[in-house]
């Protein structure tokens, strides 16, 4: 009966993803659901311009970073344990006490997961630093050809300068923590899922 | 010489089914269609099979239930499918989808005034809008079927809906056996005979205002999501129809046509040369003794959830335009062609095997361009009338995105306006 998707998922990954990720039992089938509509090849994988064919992610700046966050170092193929767990991060976080089969370690969707994930977005070499070239690449994507070079250079320049504490020219995730300190991450990145 | 005699009964057996099914085809479907009168039987069988699906769709719930598990619903608005069907405000039309989305621009989201410095924190908002829009997007969801909220028996939608019980495998077999026998051999016959008046299968549920029908030395325009529609409207009236050229079974079919009436059919090289095709559509217009033109402005087939851009081609051209709105009832049969999946002849083996192909066809009053309107402003004018007539979500986003990637532009777009947000309205964002 499973021609629609390749395979309908099994009770057991089902139960797997949900203790990793929290997510309820109909959100996994509706994200199934959406991984195989996405999944054009129809070979259980998403690969990078799979994500760009959505139009709205294509031209959102950072696209192409997001897209980078679902891959592994070095892999061009993302499962859908992979999406999910990725997905995980914007899982608002209330919704962990509802969750008794929590992970014993910490949820993906913690203010310090989330902080991470954000992190990662600027960290490019993956090097857990971001570095002043690395913030300058990631505004240049934010703002296109809008603003000058010197006027972004400045804009990096203050921004290190006001985070960097131990004076190594660049941000490590304490510091990034530090400064996002009074940012309501939770409610900023969260999607508000509807079931 | 029992083999000799089973022979021969079964072939009886065969002739008499024969005899009855041909009876039975003259008297209650050709006399009636040739007389016009109906016998209600299609309303009954369409009641009949709601009324089976939505029981097969409450055993499918309990199963859920004793599983203690929820069962996902799309399209979970509250409103009965019933009225989700008829209903024509756009407002309610508005797809709901998995995740509620946060529309604010850029501005307002990250900052209370515009002009104030960049903060680490902003990439947030660019990481939870990308994350919604892999979770949930407005296009990629028109290129694919609806879901349904009841599941009608037909193993292409079925999407979600598990624990299926042993009762509902058996209706579900039952089904299989009954529209592929009975109707698919049905639907064959009648195409054969006589094909205006419409196979068992085809329903037009009425609401048309024969005084908007199409004029000669007119353009109609239509939202799109099958190549039935042209059958549809073909069947209540004639036009000349404009279209890509198509290779195998359509491209027979359109040179046929040709011989017919005028149609236009244009090469995909030759339909990038906008010159060229508002030429041929005016000269066709201005001939007063041609029917009139129907032109689905979308470009492409849409899944009927959704009105996408229409290209402005059509509006340029200096004549009236007769908006038809074109609505399927999804519960029967997903009617919407999805042409990078299937090709159109197993695609016609699905239309002919669904339950039924019911639609609402509603002729809207006729629209002129208006002084001072551009070409653009007066197809959109045209798409929200469609829309909020046939109770579809109004789009932007072009039809075109169902195979070509989104232009660059539109990232430009949104850079600027995250850098307003950085720099304010000043001089030197030039």
């Amino acid at each position: 009966m499973g021609s629609r998707a390749s395979t309908l998922l099994r009770e057991e990954e089902i139960e797997e993803i949900k203790k990793e990720t929290g997510f309820s039992h109909s959100q996994i089938t509706r994200l199934y659901s959406r991984f195989t509509s996405l999944d054009k090849g129809e070979n259980g994988t998403l690969s990078r311009e799979d994500f760009q064919r959505i139009p709205e992610l294509a031209i959102n700046p950072l696209g192409d970073r997001i897209i980078n966050a679902f891959f592994p170092e070095g892999e061009d193929q993302v499962n859908f344990r992979g999406f999910m767990r990725t997905l995980a991060h914007f899982r608002p976080i209330e919704d962990n006490e509802k969750n008794k089969n929590a992970a014993p370690s910490e949820p993906l969707n913690s203010r310090t997961n989330k902080l991470l994930f954000a992190f990662r977005l600027y960290d490019l070499d993956r090097d857990d630093k971001i570095s002043r070239d690395e913030l300058l690449q990631v505004l240049r994507m934010m703002v296109g050809v809008n603003i000058s070079d010197e006027q972004l250079g400045s804009i990096a320049d203050r921004t290190i300068q006001e985070a960097d504490t131990n004076g190594d020219n660049s941000i490590s995730f304490n510091e990034f923590m530090k400064v996002l300190e009074k940012v309501d991450v939770e409610q900023k990145m969260s999607i508000r899922f509807l079931h | 010489m029992t083999w000799f005699s089973s022979d021969s009964s079964l072939c009886t057996c065969v002739c008499v089914t024969l005899a009855l099914w041909w009876t039975h085809l003259v008297l209650f479907v050709i006399v009636p269609a040739v007389l016009g009168v109906s016998f209600g039987i299609r309303s009954f069988y369409m009641r009949t099979l709601l009324k089976v699906f939505k029981w097969a769709t409450s055993r499918i719930e309990t199963g859920a239930k004793e599983k203690n598990e929820e069962l996902y619903k799309p399209d979970c608005t509250g409103k009965s499918s019933d009225e989700m069907f008829h209903v024509k405000s756009l407002t309610l039309a508005r797809l709901v989808g998995i995740i509620a989305k946060g529309r604010a621009a850029p501005l307002q989201e990250l900052r209370s005034t515009a002009g104030s410095d960049f903060e680490l924190a902003d990439v947030l908002y660019f990481s939870r809008r990308g994350a919604e829009s892999i979770v949930d997007d407005e296009v990629t969801r028109c290129f694919s079927a609806q879901e349904l909220e009841t599941w009608n028996l037909l193993t292409r939608s079925n999407y979600n809906f598990r624990h299926i019980s042993v009762r509902v495998t058996a209706l579900w077999g039952l089904g299989v056996l009954l529209r592929y026998t009975v109707i698919l051999s049905y639907t064959q016959v009648i195409h054969h005979q006589i094909d205006h008046h419409a196979a068992p299968q085809v329903i037009h549920s009425g609401q048309t205002l024969r005084e908007n029908k199409p004029q000669n030395g007119g353009i109609c325009v239509a939202n799109h999501t099958t190549p039935i529609d042209v059958i549809i409207l073909a069947n209540d009236g004639c036009y000349s129809l404009v279209g890509q050229v198509h290779r195998g079974l359509m491209g027979v079919l359109q040179r046929a046509m040709v011989k017919a009436s005028s149609h236009i059919w244009f090469e995909r090289s030759e339909a990038k040369d906008r010159h060229l095709v508002a030429k041929r559509l005016g000269d066709h217009v201005a001939d007063k003794n041609k029917l009139p033109i129907l032109i689905f402005p979308e470009g492409t087939c849409v899944n009927n959830t959704s009105v996408m851009m229409f290209k402005k081609g059509s509006f340029e051209v200096d004549c009236t335009i007769y908006p038809v709105a074109i609505k399927y009832d999804p519960r029967f049969g997903d009617a919407f062609w999805n042409s990078s999946k299937f090709g159109i002849v197993s695609y016609l083996l699905r239309m002919m095997s669904s339950w039924a192909i019911v639609c609402s066809v509603w002729y809207l009053p006729p629209m002129n361009r208006e002084e001072g309107e551009s070409a653009v402003e007066f197809a959109n004018r045209v798409k929200s009338a469609i829309a909020s007539q046939g109770g579809l979500v109004d789009l932007v986003w072009d039809g075109g995105l169902k195979r070509a990637k989104v232009k660059e532009d539109f990232k430009k777009e949104q850079q600027k306006l995250y850098s307003k947000v950085l720099v304010g309205d000043t001089e030197t964002e030039k």
